[in-house]
């Protein structure tokens, strides 16, 4: 059989983007290989990075301090490797509960949570978590009594954001390895609470 | 250029419509808030969006909105925030 594919024509910003690649590597200014190398580096960010520095955080009450004074030179401190990151750590307490979005376009930890979700990048969630944050929650399956406060921080600018989940009641004596299992990356959002399993 | 706002003081963002690479969202131009904090200075973004140096940088606030003054049919509770950074040339 003959492969007749899916083939669709570039979209507008596909276009774009194989132009300005190709452009880069004729003139020299970068390799195919370094953008290959880039990419995958990139793409080998994961979500543990942002959870061993929230249960981190759990269990030792001075780094804590120090994370929500100076985000970035904490996460440095457990050499982890953030260029660029100016880090704003935002604690949920049982009064309070934090959520980030970039009603602008996609900003996020990067360096600590890898790529973000589509649906963190979609039209619908950045319009929706400033204006209706408790109904999007509510989306995610997660009802916050109307006694909790919320802080929704839009990230528009220099600032990159990760919220500091409370640590989950049951799991007294647990092993920083074994809290960090527990931390995913919609916990550290703010879209979701972290529960022991 | 030196930081004019300090945390705990009441600002307002410009409302004004210029045309570029804006940081301000549209839907807090013309709100009140309060500085929670001063994040440093910055290249200005208007500016290096026309490669431009983005000089003189501009100090960055993170400002805090009550959600009601920002929406008045917000449901939830009264003390429910919006936290969001804005440059100093936007505050006023």
């Amino acid at each position: 059989m003959k492969d007749s594919g899916n083939y669709q024509p570039y979209s507008y910003f596909q276009l774009m983007e194989v132009s300005l690649r190709e452009l880069l590597v004729e003139k020299g200014i970068v390799t195919e290989a370094q953008l290959a190398a880039t990419v995958e580096e990139v793409r080998n960010i994961t979500p543990e990075r942002g959870a061993r520095v929230v249960a981190k955080a759990w269990v030792d009450a001075a780094f804590k301090a120090r994370l929500l004074q100076d985000g970035t030179s904490a996460c440095e401190e457990l050499g982890l490797d953030i260029p660029a990151l100016r880090l704003v750590v935002v604690e949920n307490t049982p009064g309070v509960h934090n959520m980030i979005v970039c009603t602008l376009c996609s900003c996020y930890p990067r360096m600590l949570l890898g790529m973000p979700p589509e649906w963190y990048k979609s039209r619908n969630y950045r319009s929706r978590a400033v204006r209706e944050p408790r109904a999007v929650l509510s989306d995610f399956g997660l009802q916050l009594n109307m006694d909790t406060k919320i802080r929704v921080h839009d990230s528009t600018a220099d600032m990159r954001y990760l919220v500091l989940p409370m640590r989950p009641a049951g799991t007294d004596g647990w092993s920083e390895e074994r809290l960090a299992s527990v931390v995913t990356r919609d916990c550290m959002i703010g879209v979701a609470i972290p529960s022991p399993h | 250029m030196d930081a004019r706002f300090k945390p705990g003081d009441v600002v307002r963002v410009r409302k004004a419509y210029p045309l570029g690479h804006i940081r301000t969202p549209f839907y807090i131009r013309g709100h009140r808030g309060v500085v929670e904090r001063l994040c440093g200075s910055f290249g200005n973004p208007e500016e290096l969006a026309q490669q431009r140096s983005g000089e003189p940088e501009q100090p960055l606030y993170r400002v805090r909105f009550r959600q009601k003054e920002v929406w008045p049919d917000y449901k939830g509770n009264d003390e429910d925030v919006l936290e969001i950074e804005i440059f100093q040339h936007w505050l006023e």
